[in-house]
């Protein structure tokens, strides 16, 4: 697996703090929905920074998509959430990860809980258990401060998006009657399939969060061989 | 255990291609110090370092260290009893 | 041949002499925060700072007994091994010339040991002659446990993974024993002017 140029073909606005990158890297792998791809940096002075993102895009989508929440102090998110231009020219490497990735098996539905960026491999879920037409139940339930945080926000607020279930952590819009907190035990317990059922589950998102939420499912007597996590560390951004 | 800071065995996911020669995410590994069991993919993983420390879920105790010296891999697996090969 | 990245110059200080920065190093305005485990967390009740081994008997201080000794605030250069450098930084701490006078030993080598079960190792003449402090405070506050506090090794002379977090002691020793990262390929002594990064270098 060896770094490979990808140029940045188009650069899509997302939230206030991320922006999804659309890249042509020549000689691409299909990848699975929810892996990703290390990124690699070169200043003039020889300098290296290296990062991982999740790929937001399917399998199917004619080009691979990441996008980036820009952290504060970062080093590299800033710099590709606000620097790069179309027709810039980054090193990528992957698609990398067997772990964290979604293919349907029959019968077995599935619950996707991301926590702010975390959403990004569950949104390439989502995407490719439509484009692939599959039957199996499947339900994101996504944590963001405000609607205003909320990544894919058309995508996911659309009529056709799917079974999407929203909690705005921090502020919610007038007449909002989705939920309104962190994800709980009892959260969780309202949304996740039953246990009886046997949901494969991918919580993906802050360090924090996904072990608040994993252990609630635990607790919730979900087999803990059958969720499946994807930290992003203490910001749930960047670490390197 | 919980440690907000850490991240987990995804996050190296590339630097274990690198090492092993392949996807270890869902290699399965037992702890050599408290005997838990589990995917690569869950070890809690800390990078910034002067290397690679993946340590034990249950018991935080060191299952591998990962340094490159010089373009050279150098591994530590020795707190993992057992690691077996991903399906 | 790596290509560089159109724009991309990471967190570096521009305008930095120089002659300041050892080989290979790049000057970072952040002070980042590289751990081998989790941080620990104890209570200064319990803490306590010991110099054993090739002593006649351990010394030992309380956090209370530790906090009374005589102690400095210097403005050093810092340079870790992955490779960025922070110039200018301030600590207040207690002087190793200070904890280890009257401390009678025929050691020539010193293992320093941490909460957590981190150690590193560096010949004891290192840790003498005003180059080495036990520091509480970092930048006029008290040092944060994801620094390395209550108290942290410091000895700006070497790569940093030499100045180890949470310190507890010094094992004071006959024969040299390399720590944590020396036992990883990691340099024994470690001068940043040298580029002594691993062994051999």
């Amino acid at each position: 697996m060896n770094w490979q140029p990808g140029t940045v073909l188009e650069l899509i606005e997302q939230t206030a703090r991320t922006r999804s990158i659309v890249f042509d890297v020549p000689g691409w792998s299909r990848h699975r929905a929810g892996q990703h791809v290390d990124v690699r940096l070169t200043a003039e002075d020889g300098y290296q920074a290296q990062r991982s993102y999740s790929i937001a895009s399917a399998p199917e989508d004619r080009h691979i998509e990441l996008t980036v929440e820009r952290i504060d102090d970062g080093e590299v998110s800033p710099f590709l959430a606000d620097e790069l231009l179309p027709g810039d020219e980054i090193e990528l490497r992957g698609p990398i990860g067997g772990y964290f990735a979604w293919e349907e098996a029959p019968g077995t539905p599935v619950f996707l809980v991301g926590g702010g960026s975390g959403v990004v491999p569950l949104r390439a879920m989502l995407r490719h258990h439509r484009a692939t037409g599959s039957t199996v139940p499947v339900r994101l339930l996504y944590s963001a401060r405000s609607l205003e945080d909320v990544i894919y926000r058309d995508e996911l607020t659309a009529a056709d998006a799917g079974d999407v279930r929203l909690t705005l952590t921090r502020r919610q819009p007038a007449g909002w009657t989705g939920y309104g907190r962190r994800v709980d035990r009892e959260l969780a317990a309202e949304v996740c399939w039953p246990e009886a059922e046997r949901p494969l589950v991918y919580v993906c998102g802050p360090t924090g969060f996904v072990e608040a939420v994993a252990g609630a499912l635990v607790k919730l007597g979900h087999d803990a061989a059958r969720i499946r996590t994807e930290r992003f560390g203490p910001t749930g951004g960047e670490t390197p | 255990m919980t440690d907000s800071q850490a991240l987990d065995g995804n996050a190296i996911a590339g630097t274990l291609v690198e090492v092993f020669g392949g996807d270890m995410t869902t290699a399965i590994g037992t702890c050599g110090h408290c005997g838990a069991r589990g995917p690569m993919a869950e070890g809690v993983v800390y990078t910034r370092a002067p290397g690679v420390v993946v340590r034990c879920r249950s018991c935080t105790g060191l299952l591998m260290v990962i340094t490159q010296v010089h373009d050279v891999f150098c591994v530590d697996a020795l707190g993992l009893v057992e690691l077996q090969a991903p399906a | 041949m790596t290509r560089i990245t159109r724009g991309f110059h990471g967190r570096r200080r521009p305008d930095v002499d120089p002659a300041r920065v050892p080989p290979g190093q790049y000057v970072t305005q952040d002070f980042p925060v590289l751990s081998a485990g989790p941080t620990p967390h104890g209570s200064l009740d319990s803490w306590s700072f010991t110099i054993r081994g090739q002593v006649d008997q351990p010394h030992t201080w309380t956090w209370d007994e530790f906090q009374a000794l005589p102690h400095e605030t210097v403005t050093r250069d810092i340079h870790c091994v992955t490779k960025w450098s922070k110039l200018d930084t301030v600590w207040t701490g207690v002087s190793l010339d200070t904890l280890l006078d009257g401390v009678e030993t025929s050691a020539e080598y010193v293992t320093a040991f941490s909460d957590g079960g981190y150690t590193t190792n560096l010949p004891l003449e290192d840790l003498t002659g005003g180059r080495a402090w036990i520091a509480f405070s970092y930048d006029d506050e008290p040092l944060h446990p994801e620094h390395g506090g209550p108290a942290r090794l410091l000895v700006p002379h070497l790569y940093f993974w030499k100045s180890a977090k949470w310190v507890r002691g010094l094992e004071l020793q006959l024969e040299d024993e390399p720590g944590f990262w020396e036992g990883y390929g990691y340099h024994n002594y470690g001068d940043p002017w040298r580029e002594q990064r691993y062994a051999g270098d």
